[in-house]
């Protein structure tokens, strides 16, 4: 996927190495931000997706311009005049946060996204365009950074510098809201979540944001409670996450990419295949205040051999994406009573175009609590971690 | 014959035909009055008689009801077979409504309207279950289990709390229901979770084209989820250390079928979603016991009923996320909830929950195998047809007020579940000694024409029960020799031998009380010193007679002038095996006087009469008051308390101390509330635990094999204690590191 870039990406250093430059540069003693060599990334390695930022200066001098080798210029333009990359490489480009000020620099943040398993292309084409010669620090959190590390150093002659993912992704959240996004607030909720018609998304400031519950759901899911910058622990997870909604659908529904099972599911109708209140009580369950729209069985319909038969894809993908759903924000919920915290955050990439379960989340999460939790969203759903490594790489949190 | 005066009935689609052939189970409750034979003594009239030629009293066998709770289990196929069955014994029967609960209550309301002419009044499913919950918790020692994976004994039965409340009951049906239980009437549903039985049922089905829920588990047991789910290794190459979260724990369930060009194994993808499911139920569980600060949680519902797949899933779930605070508990009648709630419902004019229950181990069926492998056949007739019967006591039951922690009391000193050498020598003994039980049992209604026919089928099904429970030690609870003695005792019972040995008895304690008078006068010619020492030896010696260990009754049978004098020369000399007599004599001469003591006694004749009379005799000349407490029904050759009031006149006839006591109400006697040949603590009658409290008892005296050494040998008083017994079992000795007729004398004193 980023055979172009490879192609490309030439080697000339103009610094000379210092072996084992893996430390990130804020640990120095003497480092000043600008000392910081560009190529300037944070990768975020998750079970499914990598997650990349990469910071384009715009306020390069003719001198910088002068100076700056070959690979590293073509790496820019590459970047930053594509949206993909190869096959499976994107750039999200209605994230991208112009004339940010970082270190004393001016430019533009790019959030590019890969499937994990390209990750060994990636690292060869590191490795076959000497990417080390930069001499730049590679910051990579999540999971594939101990799991590539290895790679990364024996095929890409790269060291890695690994940052845990959730001190990234709080790092990432709380950098990325406070600079907030291109004028607008990067946190909203919705108001009237289940009302189609009246449905709004509405920002929502995030200024005094302790205590919150931050719920990242990638391939599986974290919820983390945040009382300040560094104060913070993980009070649970669950597997039931993003990877068991597009698993399952993969297997249900013969679909393949994520984006083909939301559009499955956004057509489909769940309480073909749900066993709900009402199919069971004939109404509201009024002994103990269950609603009959209430799911009582997810996929309880599916017992019936009459009833598998005349179900839709559609209908699958979808109660596949309410059930995983409601499950998160379920124990979402009562992480939130055990904790006594009454925001909720919702990040990562399973809510990426996923307005279904986002509204889903936001409808469970005040009707089961009867109005005490608020459910809240940020623009930059999936790439906290990776900021959150860039941010490490800068020092300047 | 089982007359029916009352119906109550609770058809439920319950198991949505998980247990066999997807047939559908309907249990049925019926309250039922049964008719049984019982042995009475009563007291002749002497006056003017020739004593010495005279049994001492009159044995009559009579009949008396009780009553009885009927619970069966059946495949709805079944239905109208049962429905005649109940017809034709429903008769004088005030009854014109049938309580119903479950999805079959709507199935077969015509059905059992038209044939029984009664009306089907149904009742919410929840209420039900937690009144039957609360029901069996309370009734049925050994309700509660624990399982555990890799251990011989996959069960692990937990001692009844006095307080069953608050706790969590999580029904695992198609959805999850989570309810909050605080008292017998308050509960509240607290939440649940629509990913459940049906989620893996249904989801598992459209997975795997395998359309049985019990063939799911067999598929969830063979496969190997690390296929099909990411793990945390998988994402981080090895664990998460700065979390400490294994490599092996699942990261994303399903997340490594995110392709479409790979297939996966209908095993692993079954396996997968179960772990997916039990991990889900557990992690829910634990944040609601969190939330309302409760540490029980009971699991029910289709999905865990009878399958070890599920229950260990949930356990470890459950042992993960709330780090072993919280631990999942199953219950061994589960299945059944539902049906008895119905019936307390319907029952409620009747109020079942002021008696005490006992489960009647001869009519039930028990606990059936777990593994799905091990007894196919089994569990197929168990699916078919099983059943569970519960006897009303005739007292209410409650703790002996003195026990020091009667939330970790535990009876029995040997669980023979666990133990598996103990539980096959016991085993073992008692089918050795089933012929002679049968035999004793044949001889003692010479006059009955059909006795030998009804000893061989007590034979029969006691013998079932001891093959039974050598593959499923579980089947009751805990196995012990309690509850080998218990079975026993039910078992004779349901073949109308209500006192197998009320004869022997009768014989004995007539010729114990001959010898009453000289064994006291050479006791009042010793010294204080020698005095106390006979007096233990004669208790001790007492105990030698015991017709339930096989040694003894061999010699009884061949020797029958075995005397009393002979039986001391048989006791080992001191030092005994457990020997602390010093101290308790050392207690007797600088301690003040005890205010009252408890004395539970064992046999019939030379024990009751020539060891433990004496004994009583010194401790009320010493000032101490005695509660004498006796077995409510016979067992054995214990000494029953109708018994001990014959025998307790008589000697107050021979002897003024005794005679004081009784009218001046120093002496008292009790009955136990228990028909066991051993004891347990804490199901005793509510009269005698008042008394304990009134009197302010301070000395609590067990003696026999049976109440000191297989029960209460560990058991901790919160009052100075007496444990004496004669060991009349070589294995037993051998075990304890001693010889037959091994000495036992345990004097404790609770420390401050």
């Amino acid at each position: 996927c980023w055979a172009a870039l490879c192609r490309r990406t030439g080697g000339r250093s103009s610094r000379p190495r210092v072996p084992g430059d893996a430390v990130p540069l804020a640990l120095r003693d003497e480092t000043k931000a600008d000392d910081v060599i560009f190529p300037w990334f944070g990768l975020d390695i998750g079970g499914t997706l990598v997650k990349l930022v990469y910071f384009e200066p715009k306020d390069i001098t003719a001198e910088e311009e002068e100076e700056e080798v070959e690979n590293l210029k073509s790496i820019r333009k590459y970047l930053t005049s594509n949206v993909a990359y190869g096959s499976t490489g994107i750039r999200d480009v209605h994230l991208e946060l112009k004339d940010l000020t970082l270190c004393g620099r001016k430019g533009n943040l790019h959030f590019i996204r890969f499937p994990t398993h390209d990750m060994p292309a990636f690292i060869q084409m590191g490795s076959e365009k000497h990417f080390s010669s930069l001499h730049t620090t590679l910051c990579a959190t999540g999971g594939g950074a101990y799991k590539f590390e290895q790679d990364f150093r024996t095929m890409g002659d790269l060291q890695l510098c690994k940052l845990d993912e959730l001190d990234c992704l709080i790092k990432g959240v709380l950098y990325i809201d406070s600079v907030g996004f291109n004028g607008r607030s990067e946190c909203y909720y919705f108001e009237n979540p289940t009302d189609a018609e009246r449905c709004q998304k509405l920002p929502f400031n995030l200024e005094n944001p302790y205590p919150l519950l931050l719920v990242n759901i990638g391939s599986g899911v974290s919820i983390l409670a945040v009382y300040s910058k560094e104060n913070y622990k993980r009070v649970t997870g669950t597997s039931l996450g993003g990877g068991t909604f597009f698993g399952l659908c993969c297997l249900l529904t013969g679909c393949s990419t994520f984006e083909e099972a939301l559009e499955m599911a956004s057509h489909g109708d769940s309480t073909k295949v749900d066993k709900l209140v009402r199919d069971i009580y004939g109404g509201d369950y009024e002994r103990f205040g269950l609603p009959g729209w209430a799911v009582a069985s997810s996929f309880g319909n599916m017992m019936s051999k009459e009833k598998r038969e005349s179900v839709s894809k559609e209908d699958l993908a979808r109660a596949t994406l309410v059930t995983i759903t409601n499950n998160i924000g379920s124990i979402a919920r009562m992480c939130a009573l055990n904790e006594n915290i009454n925001r909720v955050v919702f990040v990562g990439n399973f809510l990426r175009i996923n307005t279904i379960s986002m509204r889903l989340l936001a409808y469970a999460l005040d009707y089961w609590s009867k109005g005490q939790l608020k459910a809240l969203f940020l623009e930059h759903e999936g790439y906290f971690g990776a900021v959150g490594a860039l941010l490490e790489l800068l020092g300047s949190a | 014959m089982d007359l029916l005066t009352a119906l109550y009935s609770c058809s439920e689609k319950a198991t949505y035909g998980c247990k066999v052939k997807g047939g559908s189970l309907t249990k049925l409750a019926y309250y039922s009055t049964v008719q049984h034979k019982v042995a009475r003594v009563r007291s002749f009239d002497h006056s003017g008689k020739d004593i010495e030629h005279e049994p001492l009293y009159e044995i009559s066998v009579q009949e008396e009801i009780t009553a009885r709770l009927h619970f069966i289990k059946f495949e709805n196929t079944y239905i109208e077979t049962c429905l005649d069955f109940i017809k034709d014994h429903l008769v004088n029967t005030e009854t014109k409504v049938i309580k119903a609960t479950g999805g079959g209550a709507y199935k077969f309301k015509d059905l059992i309207e038209k044939k029984l002419g009664l009306k089907v009044d149904k009742e919410d499913v929840m209420t039900c279950l937690i009144k039957g919950c609360n029901f069996v918790l309370k009734n049925i020692p050994h309700e509660v289990f624990a399982y555990q994976k890799d251990s011989d004994t996959e069960f692990r039965f937990q001692t009844n709390h006095p307080n069953i409340f608050p706790y969590l009951l999580v029904n695992i049906g198609s959805g999850v229901s989570i309810v909050k239980v605080e008292t017998e009437d308050k509960f509240e549903w607290i939440g649940g979770s629509s990913i459940g039985g049906g989620t893996f049922w249904g989801l598992g089905a459209l997975l795997t084209k395998t359309k049985k829920f019990d063939e799911l588990l067999q598929l969830a047991s063979k496969g190997q989820h690390t296929n099909v789910d990411m793990l945390v290794k998988d994402v981080y190459g090895g664990a998460y250390q700065t979390l400490g979260l294994s490599g092996n724990l699942i990261a994303s369930s399903f997340g490594k079928s995110t392709t479409a060009d790979k297939e996966f194994s209908k095993e692993d993808m079954a396996k997968s979603l179960l772990h997916m499911i039990s991990n889900d139920i557990g992690q829910l569980a634990c944040l609601y016991a969190k939330l309302h600060n409760l540490d029980k949680i009971y699991f029910g519902g289709f999905f865990i009923r009878g399958h070890p797949v599920t229950m260990r899933t949930i356990t470890y779930s459950i042992n993960f996320f709330s780090k072993g605070e919280v631990q999942a508990l199953f219950l061994r009648h589960e299945g059944y909830l539902g049906a008895i709630g119905a019936f307390l419902k319907g029952a409620e004019q009747d109020n079942p929950n002021q008696y005490s229950w006992g489960e009647n181990y001869a009519g039930s069926s028990g606990l059936m195998s777990t593994s799905p492998d091990v007894f196919p056949m089994q569990r197929t007739r168990s699916g078919t047809f099983d059943m569970f019967e519960m006897d009303r006591l005739e007292r209410p039951l409650v703790n002996l007020p003195l026990l020091k922690d009667p939330s970790t009391y535990i009876p029995d000193t040997v669980d023979l579940t666990d133990d598996a050498m103990a539980r096959k020598y016991w085993l073992t003994c008692f089918e050795e000694a089933l012929d002679g039980v049968a035999k004793r049992a044949a001889a003692s209604q010479p006059d009955s024409i059909d006795a030998s026919e009804r000893a061989e089928k007590f034979r029969q099904k006691y013998w079932n029960k001891l093959q039974t429970l050598r593959q499923q030690p579980f089947a009751y609870g805990t196995l012990t020799v309690r509850s080998l003695l218990d079975t026993r005792e039910h078992c004779l019972n349901e073949f109308n031998f209500p006192d197998p040995y009320s004869k022997v008895k009768q014989k004995e304690n007539g010729i114990a009380l001959k010898c009453f008078q000289s064994v006291i006068e050479s006791l009042d010619s010793l010294g204080w010193e020698e005095r106390q020492f006979a007096l233990v030896k004669g208790l001790l010696a007492g105990n030698v007679f015991d017709w339930g260990a096989k040694a003894v009754s061999d010699v009884l049978e061949s020797e029958p002038q075995f005397g009393f004098e002979e039986a001391k020369s048989k006791l080992q000399e001191r030092p005994w095996l457990e020997d602390s007599y010093s101290q308790w004599l050392e207690r007797l001469k600088e301690g003040p006087p005890h205010k009252c003591a408890l004395i539970f006694a064992d046999n019939s004749g030379i024990d009751i009469i020539l060891g433990v009379f004496p004994f009583v005799r010194e401790l009320l000349s010493r000032g101490t008051e005695v509660i004498l407490a006796c077995n409510s029904g016979p067992a054995l050759n214990d000494v029953t308390y109708s018994e001990s009031l014959i025998v307790t006149e008589r000697i107050a006839a021979m002897d003024p101390v005794i005679q004081s006591a009784l009218r001046e109400e120093k002496l008292l006697l009790v009955q136990t509330g228990s028909s066991s040949p051993c004891l347990d603590l804490s199901r005793l009658d509510k009269g005698l635990a008042v008394l304990v409290r009134e009197r302010e008892t301070d000395l609590v005296i067990i003696e026999g094999m049976g109440r000191a050494i297989h029960t209460n040998y560990y058991a901790a008083l919160k009052c100075e204690s007496l444990k004496l017994a004669v060991i009349k079992n070589s294995w037993l000795a051998d075990r304890l590191g001693g010889k037959i007729f091994s000495v036992i004398f345990k004097y404790e004193v609770p420390c401050k």
